[in-house]
């Protein structure tokens, strides 16, 4: 198990959100697209120019921008 | 019996609008809520002899009071007190859709829940027990499919059975946890001791919103109780200290955690069950892996633009033909039934002339919305906005800002009016207001016809590379003065991207249709109203005041002495300008040319005589540094009604009479024997015409869209005065390299 930030996690990767490090209104927002310690998501990938990058969050697919992903802390399971 | 007022609530992309279509049909009315850009929309509905009246809220994902259109839907709930509230939710994406759900219960409204979408959410194996839920949530939950109608009676005569029945239901109460209970009963006590604006919401609702941090409801319960408010505001500050040493986490972080475990627990508890994993691909994410591709999603996005205008140029072109035939009719037939004179002159020179000319536009307009609809609805859209974002972002933009540059003109022959209208996926921000200042520099398909003109008199061998020229140096400029803006008067950080890519989906043709209408009527009556004004403005500013009587009568004398060389039968006819086949004869046609000749000498000292033409003389002191003169100044002025008018206005001060903005090979030649013209003046022109202040109704459309008026008066002021200063560099640095000399 290791922490990283969510930019950090290569395309297809799954990980668990464990901590959100913004407040104001960037938490906000991030809060109320279910952005939230204990949800799992996953690293779709990232725009043509590598930012922003999509996730696929509950059921849904979300953009955000490299450094607005990088106050969100995930989960990952180690590779064997 | 007066209409229940029912709203609508929902998430976007949670298929409000389909739902608000089917329910209320045809008959909706869109405006705008005061003061804001959000737009209102309202609509009927007739079961029963129940009569509904529906308001369809902003989409939003939270009821917080960091967006307009969060704030907007909040204060509908509060203020307005709808009857009851029909809440959207897309069951293919229930979690956070239900988010919203909890935070309408806890401000106590009486809810219907419409489990949207449960055909898809079927296709990805997710069951959702509807029975199970409106147990659980103490509502009504109706399953629908907002695209086809499905469920939509049921729905209503929900909403109706909840209106009807007066007796509302009790707030939601959900558990914040050890920390926050106990303060929040505390502050729950001390507020309904008070009665503190227990007339808007519920206490524990107002303790809830203290806790968040709720900038607008503490400063409304400021000024209602300032001796409570200090008190509540400590009371939260000691949590705050405390949950940040223990968790180091905020309140509003614990109360969202919170939420979305109430939510989570409920689905568990026999609510959802996923009948496969949730992260199998589906058909929108394969083609994801495609439209977003790096290699491929940039070229299939221009091949995506490219077909946008292409369908609305050819779609629209036969209805442009139709219009612009009917107003040249219409003219014809009011030169032939009155008498000549000043009122004739207005009706078409002044009114038929200009309302037609823009009213001609309406054909490329409704095609470009509609086009736009399209890929809004389908979901691309915000793949663009996704794609793009990287490089706005350098000039303080947004990857929402590229559709308004693109409908802009951003290749060539778009309208800056759609593309402020298109500006509202920005919601309200400073990137907004920075896209819709920096979007008229766009070259619209008004400002074709003068590029084509001058490009045609002076850059004829190199006419593709011109054009290309020219849209880049209009994006060079506007993203420079976007960046301009960004770190000066629109200072201030990015509003978060944090953007859903919903699943493509086709959109419905009525869909297409309803949302279409809606933004060409806001457009025609923008331009009805103002434009005629302005039209007979410039009209009578180019007509008075009129030539003295003695200049008059030497034109007059002039064509006398021509007309004498014909014999007497043909004077008449001469001088009325009536040509028939059989009276061509060479020597009838000398004297008709030079007929026309003094009829154009006329014009053009009529018009230098005139208001405008003393305001384009006067500017000649400072335009003399462009290389303009005042018959340039002139067509200028004119081109702030519409700017295809800068080439008629230029054709009359070049004494060349009527002249077809389409057809311009004449003036063109003109312009190049002209030896106050030269390539520099021309190219000088071109910029000048590019960046100066966007035509009237962009003007009342961007101090709309913007939010003041200030606004559109900073775009004429701002605009003109950097194509001034631009226009003479690039004139004095012309010169100085010995162009044009």
């Amino acid at each position: 198990m290791q922490i990283r930030l969510l930019r950090g996690l290569k395309q297809g990767e799954t990980g668990e959100i464990v901590k959100v490090n913004s407040g104001g209104e960037l938490g906000r927002r991030i809060r109320d697209m279910g952005l939230i310690p204990g949800a799992s998501v996953r690293m779709e990938g990232p725009a043509p120019l590598n930012d922003p990058v999509a996730i696929r969050v509950h059921s849904f697919t979300l953009t955000l921008r490299n450094n607005e992903a990088d106050f969100i802390e995930v989960a990952v399971e180690d590779r064997k | 019996m007066s209409a229940h007022l029912i709203a609508l609530a929902g998430n976007p992309n949670a298929g409000k609008t389909s739902l608000f279509n089917t329910i209320t049909g045809a008959r909706q009315h869109v405006a705008n809520y005061p003061g804001v850009t959000v737009e209102r929309k309202e609509g009927f509905y007739k079961q029963n002899g129940h009569e509904l009246h529906l308001v369809d809220l902003p989409g939003t994902y939270s009821l917080t009071a960091y967006s307009m259109e969060e704030l907007v839907a909040r204060n509908v709930l509060v203020s307005e007190r709808p009857r009851a509230v029909v809440n959207i939710v897309d069951a293919s994406n229930i979690e956070r859709n239900l988010y919203l759900t909890v935070q309408l219960l806890e401000l106590g409204i009486p809810i219907i829940i419409a489990l949207n979408m449960v055909d898809v959410a079927e296709g990805r194996g997710i069951e959702i027990d509807a029975d199970a839920l409106s147990a659980r949530l103490d509502a009504p939950v109706i399953p629908t499919v907002a695209r086809s109608g499905k469920g939509r009676e049921e729905l209503m005569e929900a909403a109706i059975a909840i209106a009807e029945n007066r007796a509302g239901r009790s707030p939601l109460r959900i558990s914040y946890g050890a920390d926050i209970d106990p303060v929040l009963a505390k502050m729950e006590n001390s507020i309904t001791a008070a009665a503190f604006l227990t007339d808007f919401h519920p206490p524990r609702w107002t303790a809830i919103k203290y806790m968040e941090s709720d900038e607008e409801i503490i400063k409304k319960g400021r000024s209602a109780n300032p001796s409570l408010s200090s008190r509540l505001e400590k009371m939260v500050r000691q949590v705050t200290d405390h949950l940040q040493r223990t968790l180091d986490a905020y309140p509003e972080a614990v109360i969202a955690d919170h939420r979305y475990g109430f939510i989570s627990a409920l689905l568990k508890s026999g609510v959802m069950r996923r009948k496969h994993d949730a992260d199998r691909l589906y058909l929108s994410d394969k083609l994801d892996r495609v439209l977003t591709n790096r290699f491929f999603g940039p070229l299939i996005m221009a091949a995506a633009v490219y077909l946008l205008y292409l369908f609305s140029f050819s779609m629209s072109e036969i209805p442009v033909a139709w219009l612009e035939n009917g107003f040249a009719a219409l003219s014809g037939f009011v030169e032939t039934t009155m008498p000549p004179g000043h009122l004739r002159s207005l009706i078409t020179s002044g009114i038929i002339d200009g309302v037609g000319g823009i009213l001609g536009f309406v054909p490329i307009i409704i095609f470009m919305f509609m086009g736009i609809a399209f890929l809004e609805d389908s979901g691309y859209l915000a793949r663009a906005a996704f794609m793009l974002d990287r490089v706005f972002r350098v000039f303080g933009l947004h990857g929402n800002s590229f559709m308004a540059f693109i409908l802009g003109g951003g290749i060539a022959g778009g309208c800056a009016v759609p593309a402020v209208m298109a500006t509202r996926t920005l919601r309200s921000s400073k990137e907004r207001i920075a896209t819709i200042l920096t979007v008229p520099f766009m070259n619209c398909g008004a400002k074709l016809p003068v590029f084509a003109l001058l490009i045609a008199a002076f850059f004829q061998e190199n006419e593709a590379q011109m054009m290309f020229l020219i849209t880049m140096l209009s994006w060079g400029i506007a993203l420079f003065v976007a960046k301009l803006l960004r770190s000066t008067i629109l200072q201030g950080p990015s509003m978060p991207f944090l953007l859903e890519l919903p699943p493509y989906r086709l959109p419905t043709f009525r869909g297409l249709l309803i949302h279409t209408w809606e933004r060409a009527w806001m457009y025609v009556r923008k331009a009805g109203t103002t434009l005629l004004a302005v039209s007979i403005l410039l009209w009578a500013l180019m007509n008075f005041p009129e030539l003295p009587e003695a200049e008059t009568m030497m034109f007059q004398q002039q064509r006398e002495n021509i007309v004498s060389a014909l014999p007497e039968d043909m004077r008449e006819k001469a001088l009325a300008g009536k040509v028939e086949e059989g009276d061509s004869s060479t020597e009838f046609n000398d004297v008709a040319g030079e007929l026309h000749k003094i009829d154009h000498a006329e014009a053009q000292a009529s018009l230098r005589w005139s208001a405008a033409g003393r305001v384009g003389t006067a500017l000649e002191s400072v335009t003399q540094w462009c290389g303009f003169d005042w018959r340039t100044n002139v067509a200028l002025v004119g081109g702030f009604a519409a700017k295809e008018v800068v080439v008629s206005t230029l054709g009359t001060a070049y004494s060349l009479g009527e002249v077809d903005p389409e057809d311009d090979a004449s003036l063109s030649d003109l312009l190049a024997r002209d030896p106050a013209w030269n390539p520099l003046v021309a190219f000088t022109l071109i910029v000048f015409s590019m960046i100066y202040t966007p035509c009237v109704v962009s003007v009342v459309c961007l101090a709309k869209e913007a939010g003041g008026w200030k606004w559109g008066v900073f775009s004429m002021i701002f605009n003109t005065t950097a194509a001034f200063l631009i226009a003479i560099a690039v004139y004095q640095c012309g010169r100085l390299l010995g162009i044009g000399t």
